[in-house]
């Protein structure tokens, strides 16, 4: 499938240039990421938990394959049915065949971004099964016919009035009404009658345990549990990078990913699925490929493969909260989204790497010690190798070593260019072509540059005349006969 | 001890005064200072693009011109972490010359605080300042402790600008958020970008501020371009000023020109 290709200042620019919802946006994330520092900062040994958590992750990954067979033998064990899914169309088609097997008409799914990353919900719908998405944020989402803007918080993006009109229009709720409270209960009763009528319970997987063969949701709602209690068949779709060998390894990753998402302590349910539930139910568990194990491949990018989808990267991403999850037109947004796609894409997506001041923030409140900023900049290098930077960047960057090498050129180009701002008229030095100027002013330019005045008050800079030879300062007139 | 001044290209051609101060305070802490002649840039510009073939014969320009002194101290954080952390993709890893210059490389108030003993001469600045962390010297460098991370550490431009008579910190609700500088980010992502510095700024000024100080001069460069765009009082010094005692400008600004 052919994607579009991805402008992220285009596509940001709606958002963050409506001051108001960008700031309260913003301000919605970054107290989400207060709360994570409060938290992080009541754990002594918080560092010794990231150091932990990562060397488990590479562990794991670097012996994928054992723990997955490991998996498998102990879930089968357990009376569990393991499904294997190349891509996004087999997880699909896997999927589709069981819901056939039992004549389902309508599931319902708790959040799952594997299941989103497939497009599951509207292949589904396409074959006339009805998908009722419980997970709050996802239900908002799901009935406004939109995506997730993040990965724990599907809705930030929504403010309670539209959450009411949204409400109103598709559960009677009254117009109007924007009280949280009274909406989550119009919320929880509807849904309620949605749980009683699933046939199919569809939940997603946090970690897989290769030394039980089960596994654990996590859930603020409860809604995972809802939703595979009353049906007698539950269907879990897993990413093959959820994988942890065992129980022990578990606890590390428990208490860093409620912390780092949302600032709880824990997640209000750490549920854990060991096999059907009893002798009448069926439990699937299909094991998702879907480009990772290219991504595994690359010794670049494979620490992305840690990943827990705690969406720290995106509360305390800069670039992340003034533009919104949806500029980034991907399942994942956000710092580890723009090492992902690309990984997927790197035509569609490669303007994602650039959406990145370089901060760092995100690579260190990672729980899992992701480098997510170097790896971004490690992707820009990819992109120009590829030969997907645009001309005119590749054009100014060659044009700006080729200076760099050149000081006496560099000199005159600096002495002209500072010239020219003095003399020209500022409409002229401010004009729309001029992007730094759109909200800035330039730097008011001196008459001398730095050089000149050490040449005036300190005398001739010192020379090396050789690349190893010693340094030697001249007192004879200036070099290279320039006077800048 | 004979050291190297490395001044950054863009504060040569657009910041020369800052260039002049971290002269007169390396001077002044009884250092032979050298101004090697021939330097342009460490080559951040390319490498943040993704240009790392346009970056390779910069960097090796670079290190030639500063291999063999003591020390190597720079007036930005940015450019000494473009030195120490991403110079090791363009040499061998026992290149003597790369890990001599690598390691000999300093920001301004690290080398103050690192190897100088931390000491300055004394000087007074009676203002209200408030500090802007510049992310490449906070998280690349070290150079204070980051809120992201459960790991104390000395502030060390904190450390250096507290000895200055008069001067009083001023707090800020979000004390090491980017500005959205960012480098060719600046450009390429220009509205959020703008969005980013005038959120700063905000927070500089409701802090009860005079003037915005920080170690890295192209974060300053952009929040100055946003403050005189909105004909803002609030002042930018680089720390070296501050530390050297220049005056703070004071007169108001001239509205500036509408094109």
């Amino acid at each position: 499938m052919k994607l579009p290709i991805v402008d992220h200042p285009t596509a940001a620019k709606p958002f963050v240039t409506n001051e108001d919802r960008s700031h309260w946006h913003d301000d919605a994330l970054w107290f989400v990421r207060v709360k994570r520092d409060r938290q992080a900062s009541s754990v002594p040994e918080w560092e010794y938990l990231r150091e932990r958590a990562s060397a488990i992750k590479t562990h794991t990954i670097a012996n994928l394959g054992d723990y997955l067979e490991q998996f498998e033998r102990n879930a089968t064990a357990r009376g569990a049915t393991v499904h294997w899914a190349a891509d996004a169309e087999e997880h699909n088609a896997i999927v589709l065949k069981i819901l056939r097997q039992h004549g389902t008409q309508r599931i319902v799914k708790s959040k799952s971004m594997l299941t989103e990353e497939c497009g599951l919900n509207p292949y589904l719908e396409n074959n006339g099964i009805e998908v009722v998405d419980t997970d709050l944020g996802e239900r908002i989402v799901q009935l406004r016919e939109e995506t997730p803007s993040h990965i724990v918080l599907p809705a930030i993006h929504i403010k309670k009035e539209e959450v009411g009109q949204t409400f109103h229009t598709h559960l009677g709720t009254d117009a109007g009404a924007s009280d949280p409270q009274y909406l989550t209960e119009a919320a929880r009763n509807h849904l309620r009658n949605k749980f009683l009528a699933g046939e199919v319970g569809i939940t997603g997987v946090n970690f897989g345990i290769a030394e039980t063969g089960g596994f654990v949701v996590c859930t603020n709602e409860g809604n995972a549990d809802l939703g595979v209690s009353l049906p007698k068949v539950h269907i879990a779709c897993m990413g093959i990078e959820k994988m942890i060998p065992s129980l022990a390894d578990l606890s590390v990753f428990t208490r860093l990913l409620a912390r780092s998402a949302t600032g709880q302590p824990v997640t209000t349910y750490t549920s854990h699925f060991h096999g059907p539930k009893d002798d009448n139910s069926e439990l699937h568990i299909v094991l998702v490929d879907n480009g990772r194990t290219r991504l595994r491949g690359n010794d670049t990018f494979r620490p992305a493969m840690h990943c827990i989808r705690c969406g720290a990267c995106m509360n305390t991403c800069p670039v992340y909260r003034r533009s919104g999850g949806h500029s980034y037109r991907a399942t994942v947004p956000g710092p580890i989204g723009s090492v992902l796609s690309p990984s997927r894409d790197a035509k569609s997506y490669k303007s994602l790497p650039y959406a990145c001041s370089l901060c760092g923030s995100c690579s260190d409140v990672c729980p899992v010690k992701i480098p997510l900023h170097h790896q971004l900049l490690a992707w820009r290098g990819e992109l120009v190798g590829n030969g997907l930077l645009p001309l005119s960047k590749r054009v100014a960057m060659k044009t700006a070593s080729f200076l760099f090498q050149r000081p006496g050129l560099y000199r005159t180009a600096g002495s002209m260019g500072r010239t020219a701002l003095r003399v020209l008229p500022h409409f002229v030095t401010h004009n729309r072509f001029n992007t730094w100027t759109k909200a800035r002013e330039l730097p008011k330019p001196p008459r001398e540059s730095f050089r000149q005045w050490y040449i005036a008050n300190r005398g001739n800079p010192q020379r090396r005349d050789s690349v190893n030879g010693n340094a030697t300062t001249h007192a004879n007139t200036r070099s290279n006969g320039d006077a800048s | 001890m004979t050291v190297a001044l490395f001044v950054p290209c863009y504060i040569d051609q657009f910041f020369p005064q800052v260039a002049v101060a971290t002269l007169e305070l390396l001077e002044s802490l009884g250092l032979d200072v050298v101004f090697p002649d021939g330097q342009t840039c460490c080559g951040q510009p390319m490498a943040n693009t993704g240009c790392n073939s346009d970056t390779a014969p910069v960097a090796r320009r670079f290190v030639e011109l500063f291999t063999g002194y003591d020390a190597v101290i720079c007036p930005s954080g940015s450019c000494t972490a473009m030195v120490r952390h991403h110079y090791a993709e363009y040499f061998a890893d026992d290149d003597p010359a790369f890990t001599s210059v690598r390691d000999r490389t300093f920001e301004l108030c690290e080398y103050i605080h690192d190897v100088h003993g931390g000491r300055i001469p004394d000087v007074c600045f009676p203002h209200r300042v408030s500090v802007h962390q510049s992310c490449h010297g906070l998280r690349e460098l070290g150079l204070g402790s980051q809120s992201e991370r459960m790991v104390q550490r000395p502030d060390k431009v904190a450390a250096v600008l507290n000895q200055v008579q008069g001067i009083e910190l001023m707090p800020l609700t979000r004390v090491d958020e980017c500005c959205g500088f960012g480098g060719t980010f600046a450009v390429n992502e220009a509205d959020v970008s703008a969005a980013m510095g005038r959120d700063r700024i905000a927070d500089h000024s409701g802090s009860g501020s005079e003037v915005i100080v920080s170690a890295d001069m192209s974060c300053l460069m952009h929040l100055q371009g946003i403050l005189r765009r909105q004909q803002n009082r609030l002042q930018v010094m680089h720390v070296s000023e501050v530390l050297v005692g220049r005056e703070l400008e004071t007169a108001p600004l001239a509205a500036a020109q509408r094109s």
